[in-house]
């Protein structure tokens, strides 16, 4: 019975607060195409235009794909794994990344 | 089957197969997700690294046609998610006709996308580049941005496909909304991504 219960379960979430998300998510990307012509140094367009595409990237998982409305314990299993592995290969560019800027012969 | 899914419902601490409280459907695409994250990062990643490794590095997005055909691109991904996320909303309630209705929204959204990628694609291969050339400076830039941009089409494609099948399937009464929901986490995937793409290899490099 349960289980048929949570077949046909509410699904969390309205759509105004869908809608809501969704005009973050369209705001967002005009700050970001705005942030694109403001001639600013790479480094910081870089980090800049990253900090916001992961506020875009956390919108999505906790809205859209319902992350915030399951159990934390996935939270936990999803986002620390891709973070770490995410960070393994930052960690191996961004030292790189100085020596070719800065250490060019 | 309501059998197996109590299972997985319970409490850990009564014995439930499932921590996450979630069926093994949804658990798999999770895992496919995550490793889907690691392809893509790659990816980027290699695009980056040839960029920051080569100082004549082409910055080819003038703002018409460019920067407007990937804006429009990422505002179309945006609201084919939304939809996608009504669909799924819809199948919680049961309602089949809004589920499938939203689906081919969806799916319309996708197709939009791909076609505005390639018409941005053949603007650029008319001016000359390719995978091992092009005609501005460093000639990674065409295999990075291709293969990026590329997967990630393939991606969107493969998810119109699916998102068919979910949506031919639900109709018939043959999915769950389970399924619904699951084909959703990919289609949110997809348009996840692109949110890194789209800064990181179209805003980067706008032609002033």
């Amino acid at each position: 019975m349960s289980a048929h219960a949570s077949e046909t379960h509410e699904f969390a979430g309205t759509t105004k607060m869908f809608l809501l998300v969704w005009l973050w998510l369209v705001a967002l990307t005009g700050i970001e195409v705005y942030l694109a012509y403001k001639h600013l140094d790479p480094l910081s367009m870089l980090l800049l235009l990253i900090g916001l595409s992961v506020i875009k990237a956390g919108l999505i998982m906790a809205y859209f794909m319902h992350l915030k409305f399951e159990r934390f314990a996935l939270v936990l299993w999803i986002v620390p794994a891709a973070l770490l592995c995410i960070g393994l290969m930052a960690a191996l560019f961004f030292p790189d990344g100085y020596r070719l800027l800065h250490m060019r012969p | 089957m309501s059998e197996a899914k109590d299972v997985a419902l319970e409490s850990p601490w009564s014995g439930g197969g499932s921590p996450f409280a979630i069926g093994s459907k949804k658990l798999g695409m999770w895992l496919f997700l995550l490793s889907d994250t690691l392809t893509f990062s790659a990816l980027i990643l290699a695009y980056t690294y040839s960029r920051v490794s080569n100082p004549d590095w082409p910055k080819p997005f003038p703002f018409s046609p460019a920067i407007i055909f990937s804006t429009i691109m990422t505002v179309v991904l945006l609201f084919s998610s939304f939809t996608m996320v009504m669909a799924v909303a819809a199948g919680h309630r049961g309602n089949r006709r809004a589920v499938v209705w939203n689906l081919i929204f969806t799916m319309l959204g996708g197709i939009a996308f791909i076609v505005l990628h390639m018409t941005e694609w053949m603007h650029l291969i008319a001016e000359g580049v390719r995978p091992w050339s092009n005609p501005w400076g460093s000639p990674q830039f065409g295999a990075t941005f291709f293969g990026l941009t590329g997967m990630h089409m393939t991606h969107v494609a493969v998810g119109v496909v699916y998102l068919g099948i979910i949506a031919i399937g639900f109709g018939r009464g043959k999915f769950s909304a389970e399924d619904v929901e699951v084909s959703g986490l990919y289609w949110h995937f997809v348009d996840l991504v692109w949110m890194f793409i789209f800064p990181m290899v179209y805003l980067m490099s706008v032609k002033y």
